[in-house]
């Protein structure tokens, strides 16, 4: 009975039932900084996340300090 | 959360506009507000010559797609930093770019930095000593020096670059903090063009980086999703992360600190002392201690305010 979300190389487990933002604060990721998907498709901060469910995170911070003079 | 155009389920959630879209309307509405932006700060027209600096992230893909779209004349340049870190990471952001360009039959110009100037840039960051064992900053140099004479050997008339909100803001934090008065001052949507530097312009300026993100997923641009290994632990990423905090207590706080700097920027407040004279400050009648205002100070009529409503 778990929800999979996945950043990067990293997996984390919570429970269905909750928000998407719920479960971001659950394992300490700003909504900010990433985009959602599931199955494809862009879920928003309200979805409530259904057993089984895999939730994709998109990190969407980049640039190292090259981009700083730009 | 519904679509505010249409009532569809929305895909995308500016909080800080207040404005969920779905799909196809968010695929309208970022090319339009570009559109905006281009106008207002009276970047191009579509008689001159752009050429977009791609480095195959989605901000820069998403910046000629969206030109492209609106029918500017905009072809892309893609600068080879020869950068490899294990992750080949320089062939790969070469490799999206082209496909890019390729599938859509769109002139990308190709310059090779070591083919140039005999090293790739992590080498001439080792061997000049610069930058404190980061290639950053050379990283930095030679990107506006190249990007700044292929517009100029090749007659372009504006550079494009795909700096979003979060970029911006990301500096402005930096040089706010440091009091960097001449970076602060110089910073904008447009560097105009002066002897032997070509203008240079962000039209993603006021778009967050999620919504670029947003944008580009959902028309399908395939972009570098890795990060340069560089860029791990860098300053502008740290900032970023910090406006985040703060964008997600306070909706629309990164969008206000850079709008409000600009304002202010164009409006010659930035670093200019007020005369104190031309001030006009007045003794309050009440407690005569000086006040702006041509009646009671702020304090006095507060009090008189709530001693009213007590009575009352």
């Amino acid at each position: 009975m778990t929800v999979k979300l996945i950043l990067r190389d990293r997996e984390y487990e919570v429970k269905p039932g909750m928000t998407l933002l719920d479960s971001l604060k659950k394992i300490n990721v700003l909504s900010e900084s990433v985009i959602a998907t599931r199955e494809g498709e862009m879920i928003l901060d309200d979805e409530i996340l259904r057993d089984g469910d895999v939730v994709k995170l998109i990190a969407v911070i980049s640039g190292g300090s090259c981009r700083c003079e730009g | 959360m519904k679509c505010k155009k249409c009532g569809s389920k929305a895909s995308v959630n500016m909080r800080q506009h207040k404005l969920a879209l779905c799909k196809e309307h968010y695929l309208e509405w970022v090319p339009e507000q570009t559109a905006r932006f281009i106008k207002k700060y009276e970047m191009f027209t579509h008689h001159e010559k752009i050429l977009v600096a791609v480095s195959g992230g989605k901000d820069s893909l998403g910046l000629w797609d969206i030109l492209v779209r609106l029918g500017y004349q905009a072809d892309g340049l893609y600068l080879g930093l020869g950068i490899d870190e294990g992750i080949n990471y320089s062939h790969k952001s070469q490799r999206l770019a082209q496909k890019y360009a390729d599938e859509r039959q769109l002139k990308l110009h190709v310059v090779d930095i070591e083919k140039e100037y005999g090293q790739p840039i992590p080498v001439l960051a080792d061997k000049s000593h610069r930058g404190y064992g980061k290639p950053c900053a050379v990283c930095g140099l030679a990107k506006r020096h190249e990007m700044n004479r292929v517009a100029r050997d090749l007659g372009y008339d504006v550079l494009a670059t795909g700096h979003n909100l979060d970029d911006e803001a990301a500096v402005l934090f930096g040089n706010t903090l440091a009091w960097a008065s001449e970076f602060l001052l110089r910073q904008g949507p447009v560097l105009p063009s002066s002897d032997g530097l070509a203008r240079k312009v962000k039209p993603l300026c006021r778009f967050y980086e999620r919504e670029m993100t947003a944008y580009c997923l959902l028309r399908g641009i395939e972009y570098i999703y890795e990060e340069c290994p560089f860029a791990e632990g860098s300053q502008s990423i740290y900032y970023k992360e910090l406006l985040n905090q703060l964008e997600t207590a306070r909706p629309g706080a990164k969008l206000t600190f850079y709008l409000r700097f600009l304002e202010a920027r164009k409006t010659g407040e930035l670093f200019i002392e007020k005369n104190r004279e031309q001030a006009h400050l007045h003794p309050c009648p009440k407690c005569g201690q000086p006040t702006s205002t041509d009646d009671l100070c702020s304090f006095c009529r507060m009090i008189e305010k709530v001693n009213a409503e007590i009575e009352v």
